[in-house]
């Protein structure tokens, strides 16, 4: 059964792939709706507390099948309708994006909490200065923001390596998948998924000791 | 869109709902159960239990609840169990209903556990010692003081823990358990509709998850009232 690790090993690189792309998909989604929920507008104010409350009352394989066959389906619907050609919705795509969608939910209350815990004084002192909004965000409010932000960051980065195996429902040929599959074939599928739970027991170890050496830094640089 | 595929089979989604919060509260139950003494071995130092706990604890927290139902549902088929007579096999293992069960329960007590380790830890100071000058035995101190309170400040996320938890309920639909995901499964491949019975289980999901927010925002105005901030 050793010549099956590298096999699990390419799984594992997969895992890590999925979750680094959904990473950034999720911090993105997740400071916007921060950025929304606190403007001075209804409007945004309703559609990041809407998508925030709505994403995080769905569990996350159903929002995962929902996103990957619901927007397949429209897709085919719609190309019915109109005479398009078939057009397909790759499996990895939809994984990123739907995991994504989902964490940004999460992070937008972390970043939400953060952003509120920065100085308005200094965002001030900002514009008096006459940076645009994007020069503001970029060198006071991200910042500020990280040591609030970074403890609820790194426990959805975790929950998020995890969840990373769910993809593997709709197809694609991630750890646990693989290991299903090899532990069938060899009739020994306690000793490879045993091997597979090592193997995201590394990666959470990893992120651990990774989040805690920026921790470590983060908060070094306030004294 | 045709929800007709979805109303015309409205019992078995009840059937299928019924699993599920049978699945979610029994779990839940197990869970507690099994959380408190581990929780009480894990924030002592009893020689090696402790270990033992925090090491179960680690394990459970670190892997996905998809492998850790994989690991129980095809990995323990791998052991020969007296040549599938055992009992246990038969009645219990061999059945996807009881593996799931199994599973999630011992999933949510590591997480349960945590949670109330936490909880014990910061029980202040104060408290311990004024009920040792009061001459309180160990025993007395848990029973009186820190586990009375270590709950209510546990409330919270518990609350976290059990969204997630029925959150972790569609994954028995993946090793055939005909929970109101399987069941929605189920009528997408017969009726070879996609969209309509995956909106139908989202909306039944969310009302739950918000009834379950709901009845903790009520246990936590009761039981946490002590620290609420009156604006009297």
């Amino acid at each position: 059964m050793i010549e099956y690790i590298p096999l699990i090993l390419e799984g594992m690189l997969l895992n890590i792939k999925l979750l680094l792309l959904s990473l950034v998909v999720a911090t993105l989604c997740g400071i916007f709706a921060a950025q929304f929920r606190l403007s001075k507008s209804r409007i945004f104010q309703n559609i990041s507390f809407a998508y925030s409350t709505l994403i995080r009352g769905i569990p996350s394989l159903v929002f995962i099948f929902l996103f990957y066959y619901g927007i397949q389906e429209i897709l085919n619907r719609l190309g019915d309708r109109y005479g398009w050609d078939y057009i397909d919705f790759n499996a990895f795509t939809a994984g990123i994006l739907a995991l994504g969608v989902t964490y940004g939910a999460y992070m937008a209350e972390t970043f939400r909490g953060a952003l509120m815990a920065v100085p308005k004084g200094q965002i001030e002192a900002g514009h008096a200065y006459g940076m645009t909004s994007l020069t503001v965000f970029r060198r006071i409010t991200l910042p500020a923001m990280i040591p609030h932000a970074l403890s609820g960051y790194s426990n959805i980065f975790l929950v998020l390596a995890k969840d990373t195996a769910l993809v593997s429902i709709i197809g694609l040929r991630e750890m646990t998948s693989l290991g299903n599959s090899i532990g069938n074939s060899i009739q020994m599928p306690f000793l490879v998924l045993s091997i597979v739970a090592i193997l995201f027991l590394a990666i959470t170890a990893v992120s651990d000791l990774f989040f805690k050496s920026i921790e470590a830094r983060v908060n070094r640089r306030g004294q | 869109m045709d929800f007709s595929a979805v109303f015309s089979n409205i019992h078995l989604f009840l059937e299928g709902l019924t699993l599920t919060l049978e699945l979610l509260l029994l779990s839940l139950f197990f869970g507690f159960i099994l959380a408190v003494p581990l929780a009480l071995i894990a924030s002592n130092n009893i020689f090696i239990l402790t270990r033992v706990a925090k090491a179960y604890i680690y394990f459970v927290r670190g892997t996905p609840l998809l492998v850790q139902l994989f690991l129980v549902y095809y990995g323990f088929a791998q052991f020969d169990w007296n040549d599938k007579q055992n009992p246990l096999w038969t009645e219990f293992f061999s059945q996807a209903y009881w593996c799931a069960m199994f599973t999630f329960s011992l999933n949510t007590a590591g997480y349960t556990a945590e949670i109330f380790r936490g909880a014990i830890i910061r029980t202040p100071k104060g408290e311990i010692e004024a009920g040792r000058a009061c001459g309180m035995s160990a025993f007395t101190l848990y029973q009186r003081i820190i586990l009375p309170n270590a709950f209510r400040r546990a409330i919270p996320a518990y609350g976290n823990e059990t969204i997630f938890m029925l959150h972790g309920t569609p994954l028995a639909s993946i090793i055939t358990v005909e929970e109101l995901f399987g069941v929605t499964n189920i009528i997408r491949s017969r009726y070879f509709i996609d969209l309509e019975p995956l909106l139908f289980a989202t909306v039944i999901y969310m009302l739950i998850t918000f009834s379950i927010v709901g009845l903790f925002y009520v246990t936590e105005r009761k039981f946490l009232r002590h620290l609420r901030v009156n604006s009297r």
